[in-house]
């Protein structure tokens, strides 16, 4: 072994308990980055899932230029065949077709704007948590059905239940009067005031009518089992609708860019706490390195005064604190990837969690995501700014006299 | 051949208010191969001199010549070269490297200067077993007595086979046998090896080993007989 190599190491047990003390920082806070680290990224896996499967599911086929103008003329033909074809090709029932429009709604007692929308009863659960957070009543009985399906807020303020008549009064994809009377069949609370407040659901082959789309209608919902597999679900269904040139394929991001915004934010000031983290480590092994140079200026006099070069001094100190640095990111990332790995197979929740996932129809536990980046990424900073922290007591050593370094006791 | 030339070197240092006289026009020349011991009350300017001419320290005028080399007037770099290949020290204090055994205190300045690693073994050993160190090779300094640490800071300062010895007062913490020994291997490094050897000393046993004292007092030199 290279004689400073040896000498760095020997040099770090010469005050075990300072050394294990600066070590001990770096693994606490290496395991807290890879824990928190794998963690965030998992909640954001899951914050996305939730979100996409509530209702936007991970990727949309739709017309051109609907995204951006959502008005009932921008729909397309055959959308329950192709609904089909995509679940025949894909091997999966994770696939809807929606037909969307706004009719006003009236009770015996009062009237209000909503967002229809026209769902495959058997196929919508599959891309949306909707049908499972129904309160009262039930989905619908069959797809020409003349049922609806309203929000908790929207039934308080039309004053009904379920068994109740609405009429709902719009107009249809070609400009007709679009009348029809639907029963109350379910009744859902979201979770989102705004979603329970102005928007139904109704069938869509009885949407299809009632609005005269036809055999038309806007969207095609795809849900991916996990986002790790919406890359190759969507080469898939790109292949697929590739002879309708009318049509495009929406990703989640293109979809709701708000997410991926709202995600930017949160790692910005999840990390701007970790900053914080990693600087008071940088501090500890500034302190511990300047203090093992104060205390052996006298040995570095000697060294000086032998010939040794005070840039090789200066290695050494960064020599020491690189074996420091690397027992601590071995350990900490060793023990932190330990404990990610074991929640990530048992899931880890937080009270209340379970009450408040139960609420929303969404999973009560999170699972933190591993990765070569979760595991490594919070400690190789660590290992950096620390190797930067021994830079300073390193350059003290060139401007050290030999004759007064060997004075000092 | 001239091994070292000084010439009316001058050196202060402040202390508080005071400025204390180190060196006052001190003029020397030492021949290559000589055996010189420095004595004085403290003080008197002994280290200062020493610190000089091993380029550990500048003087304030003057000219320090080693060879062909002034070194009072190169750099610090050049001056590490100057003492890692052409000078050995010996300290009072020993200044052993604590975490280094006996044979990689003397290795380490061999590593420094480039050795591989088969000639540093090779050589430690030899210059172990020449030190009367043989067998205790592995040991750490803390676990080696007064005069068996001094053995290996002299193994250290000859090891890389310099031209010039520099000891300040390197019997100081020895007891009488053991400084006996020490000095009887410096008479036989400087005869086998024609190494120069400086010593600064108060010990009278010490200078009855030199070839040349120089007296001094004050930061001057105030005798200098050969004997």
């Amino acid at each position: 072994m290279n004689i400073t190599l040896r000498m760095a190491w020997r040099n770090l047990w010469r005050h075990k308990r300072r050394t294990w003390l600066t070590v001990g920082a770096m693994i606490f806070s290496n395991l807290l980055l890879v824990f928190m680290i794998s963690l965030q990224f998992g909640s954001y896996r899951m914050m996305i899932d939730n979100t996409l499967k509530s209702y936007t599911g991970h990727m949309q086929v739709q017309l051109e230029g609907y995204n951006d103008d959502s008005k009932i003329r921008n729909s397309f033909d055959n959308i329950i065949p192709l609904a089909e074809q995509l679940r025949q090709t894909l091997n999966t029932s994770r696939v809807a077709a929606r037909g969307v429009a706004f009719a006003m709604t009236s009770s015996e007692m009062r009237s209000y704007g909503l967002q229809i929308v026209g769902v495959e009863p058997g196929y919508e659960p599959e891309v949306s948590t909707l049908s499972g957070l129904l309160k009262k009543g039930q989905f619908f009985s069959g797809n020409n059905a003349e049922e609806i399906i309203i929000g908790s807020i929207l039934a308080r303020n039309l004053r009904v239940d379920i068994g109740a008549e609405l009429t709902l009064l719009g107009s249809g994809r070609d400009g007709s009067f679009a009348a029809g009377v639907v029963l109350v069949t379910g009744i859902f609370e979201s979770g989102s005031n705004d979603v329970d407040r102005s928007m139904a659901q109704i069938p869509l082959g009885y949407f299809q009518s009632l609005f005269s789309m036809g055999n038309q209608g806007h969207n095609i919902v795809i849900n991916a089992e996990d986002l790790s597999l919406v890359d190759v679900l969507q080469s898939k269904v790109s292949h697929v609708i590739a002879s309708r040139k009318e049509l495009v394929l929406l990703d989640w991001n293109q979809l709701q860019p708000g997410l991926q915004q709202a995600i930017q934010a949160d790692m910005f000031s999840a990390w701007f706490m970790y900053a914080i983290l990693i600087v008071l480590v940088a501090f500890s092994v500034l302190n511990t390195q300047l203090m093992s140079v104060l205390e052996r200026t006298r040995e570095f006099g000697i060294m000086m005064a032998l010939g040794v070069k005070p840039v090789r001094l200066g290695a050494l100190v960064i020599t020491e604190t690189t074996l420091m640095s690397t027992l601590g990111l071995a350990i900490g990332a060793g023990l932190g990837a330990l404990l990610a790995y074991y929640l990530s197979l048992v899931g880890f929740s937080y009270p209340g969690m379970e009450e408040m996932a139960g609420k929303f129809n969404l999973p009560d536990r999170m699972y933190p995501s591993l990765s070569l980046l979760s595991v490594f990424l919070g400690p190789c900073i660590v290992f950096i700014c620390s190797l930067l922290a021994s830079v300073y007591p390193a350059l003290r050593l060139f401007f050290l006299h030999p004759v007064s370094a060997m004075r000092t006791v | 051949m001239t091994s070292i030339v000084c010439k009316d070197l001058c050196k202060t240092f402040q202390q508080g208010d005071e400025v204390i006289t180190g060196l006052d026009n001190v003029s020397i020349t030492i021949e290559k191969g000589d055996f010189v011991c420095l004595s004085g009350p403290s003080g008197s300017g002994k280290t200062t001199l020493l610190n000089a001419m091993g380029g550990l320290d500048t003087p304030d005028s003057g000219e320090i010549t080693i060879g062909r080399v002034r070194i009072d007037k190169l750099g610090k770099a050049a001056l590490a070269d100057i003492r890692l290949h052409n000078i050995g020290f010996v300290f009072q204090a020993y200044n052993l490297i604590p975490v280094l055994t006996a044979r990689e205190n003397v290795e380490f300045v061999m590593q420094v200067s480039g050795l591989d690693a088969e000639e540093r073994s090779k050589r430690s050993y030899k210059i172990l077993r020449e030190v009367g160190l043989e067998g205790m090779e592995n040991r750490r300094p803390a676990h080696l007595s007064g005069g068996q640490q001094q053995r290996v800071a002299v193994a250290r300062a000859i090891v890389s086979q310099p031209t010039l010895v520099l000891a300040d007062e390197p019997t100081a913490n020895l007891d009488s046998v053991t400084s006996s020994q020490l000095m009887d291997l410096f008479v036989e490094l400087n005869q086998h090896h024609n190494i120069t050897f400086i010593i600064a000393t108060h010990d009278l046993r010490v200078m009855k080993y030199a070839k040349r004292l120089i007296k001094m007092e004050d930061g001057k030199i105030i005798s200098d007989e050969k004997q």
